[in-house]
């Protein structure tokens, strides 16, 4: 009997408040301090890239050849290139550049490849076969090949730049949906649908995908990480953002000349790149430990 | 076995197929003529036309692809647009370069991502596990250009241990060594923890404790054996994705390999070789995971590869 009172107050709370799985998520996502540090990272990001034209003291982009290599002071927090352009004004400025390749690659990536795995998955026979061949081809060039080998097709830039990440992205996501819907498609809640006349589009956007949006979330935010390092990498090898676009890895390669003389050039983009990588690495395994609680190690 | 390995191979084919058209339609959709560039610019269009005939360039495009894969067959690569020389003479001399720099690699990625890892796993919240976890996290979001460059300055400017680029001695190996095998390192140490944590969770490893194995020869002659497995499969896929790590690698220590080649020749357009070095590199990845998957079934004596897709 006592134990039964005792447990009363839990099941109270648990009651008066709605649970799901995004605020359960929610949740515990909050609690991982991993998480919150990875999430103040992109926060901090986004608004750098926001608000880049209003607080970067100094043009990113006009040249001031009196102040060349200058070392970081209270005028120039990170010092100045060899243009004599703020670098802490470039880097703010660089912020939106990497996050709109980052997010913009992701979304062109995860948007083709959602599609191809739902129909992969939802008709599965020689489509099946058809789109995981092309998928596997594109898997085939490791790492970075791939996207090095479209921007050396398309050419270089910042539009090609988001074109290659985006379909260097697509097989990643368009295995993750064909894995889910495969296991999804065997439920009873399928037969309902079908039962009650629900068509093949219905059945797959209002049935399947909800019940991958959560693998989806941890992906794309993970996959952002991945694109725009991806994206600082081309622009490094000189096949991406192309001077004087104040782009992180384009910075690093300006930089890489004067290594000697001011190593300040190169240090401040390639911190910037890590924090970036870092918050959206955590955020993800942040969210993957939130939202699938079995998966924790 | 034997015949596992067949099938295997045989799974490969229409991969390797793909890739091939890929690499040969990426280069078909590049911007300009080359029978234009080839010619030059004071050529007339009867030049043109006559230069697009000699290079094969009027046929239908499958019959150049059909004639493109026959030559690499053979082993013709075609010919550098920039050297003139044949590419298989041009890759050929980049070729060691990079084998013994993602050789190096991976030695430094192995040992040290082993030891990390099963230090951790073995020492479990303890600080050594907590900061091995940290700097491996750090070793994955840190761009390896910048790693490059920031050992460049610290050891070869600074300290002036090793020469800052080039090719030519083992000093010239150790700083694109380590930029390279970083990421590879931290992400075979991550797995190594979390692959020995479960195995150390066994109930075997209970049974050789209880009958009274020091932890030492458990750890060794039990958890190690059984942990390595999945480690295995991770340090060749590592293995493939240095291959493209080396791209960016060479290009910092200014170091004669592929990736450099590929990079500078996609600067000079140079066609022909790129598309021999991704179709190198795309082969190298193809077959080590291959690979992979014969020592996986080798080691694990529950993957049957009698019937296996």
């Amino acid at each position: 009997m006592k134990a039964v009172a005792d447990m009363a107050p839990a099941l109270a709370v648990d009651r008066s408040r709605p649970r799901s799985l995004w605020s359960d998520a929610w949740a515990r996502l909050l609690k991982n301090r991993a998480a919150v540090f990875g999430g103040v990272l992109v926060i901090v990001l986004i608004l750098a890239a926001l608000t880049a034209p209003l607080i970067a003291p100094f043009d990113p982009i006009k040249q001031d050849l009196r102040s060349s290599l200058q070392p970081p002071s209270s005028t120039h927090f990170f010092g100045t290139d060899v243009h004599g352009r703020d670098i802490f004004s470039r880097v703010l400025h660089g912020a939106a550049i990497s996050l709109r390749i980052g997010a913009l690659g992701t979304l062109i990536g995860a948007t083709i490849g959602i599609t191809l795995g739902l129909i992969s998955g939802f008709y599965g026979g020689l489509t099946d076969t058809l789109i995981m061949r092309v998928m596997d081809v594109l898997l085939a060039f490791p790492g970075l090949l791939l996207a090095i080998a479209i921007v050396a097709a398309i050419g270089p830039g910042l539009e090609n730049v988001i074109i290659a990440v985006g379909v260097f992205s697509t097989p990643e996501f368009a295995r993750l949906v064909r894995g889910s819907i495969l296991s999804a498609k065997q439920q009873e809640f399928m037969l309902a649908a079908r039962i009650v006349g629900a068509r093949d589009a219905r059945l797959m956007t209002q049935h399947l995908l909800p019940n991958v949006l959560a693998p989806i979330l941890v992906l794309a935010t993970l996959r952002i990480a991945t694109a725009i390092l991806t994206a600082a990498s081309l622009s490094f090898l000189g096949l991406g953002a192309q001077p004087p676009t104040p782009e992180w890895g384009a910075m690093l390669s300006d930089g890489r000349e004067y290594l000697m003389l001011a190593p300040h050039v190169a240090t401040f983009p390639g911190l910037a790149i890590l924090a970036t990588v870092l918050g959206f690495n955590l955020l993800g395994d942040g969210l993957r430990d939130a939202l699938d609680p079995r998966l924790r190690v | 076995m034997f015949q596992f390995i067949l099938r295997r191979l045989i799974g490969l084919a229409p991969t390797l197929f793909g890739v091939t058209v890929l690499i040969f339609l990426l280069l078909q959709v590049v911007p300009g003529d080359p029978a234009r560039m080839v010619a030059g610019p004071d050529a007339t269009l009867e030049d043109i036309a006559l230069i697009r005939a000699e290079l094969g360039l009027d046929r239908p495009l499958w019959v150049q692809y059909v004639s493109w894969i026959g030559n690499l067959l053979r082993g013709d690569l075609g010919t550098s647009t920039r050297t003139y020389n044949p590419v298989s003479y041009e890759v050929g001399l980049r070729i060691p370069a990079t084998l013994e720099l993602t050789a190096i690699s991976i030695v430094i990625a192995v040992i040290v991502g082993l030891a990390a890892g099963v230090i951790a796993a073995i020492r479990r919240n303890s600080w050594i596990d907590y900061s091995s976890m940290v700097v491996a996290l750090l070793g994955i979001c840190t761009p390896s250009f910048w790693l490059g460059l920031m050992l460049m300055l610290v050891f070869a400017v600074w300290l002036r241990w090793f020469p800052t680029s080039g090719r030519g001695s083992w000093e010239h190996l150790i700083l694109p060594g380590i930029t390279l095998g970083v990421g590879a390192a931290a992400i075979i140490a991550r797995v190594t923890r979390s692959s020995m944590l479960e195995v150390l969770n066994q109930d075997y490893i209970r049974t050789a404790a209880a009958k009274g194995l020091s932890e030492r020869a458990t750890i060794l002659g039990h958890a190690m054996k059984n942990a390595l497995i999945p480690v295995v499969t991770i340090i060749g896929l590592q293995f493939g994705y240095l291959l493209a790590g080396a791209v960016i690698t060479e290009s910092v220590f200014a170091y004669p390999g592929m990736g450099r080649l590929l990079v500078e020749s996609i600067g000079f357009r140079d066609f022909p070789v790129v598309q021999a070095i991704l179709l190198i590199f795309a082969l190298q990845f193809a077959l080590i995971n291959l690979a992979i998957d014969i020592l996986y079934a080798y080691l694990d004596p529950r993957i049957s590869y009698e019937s296996r897709r």
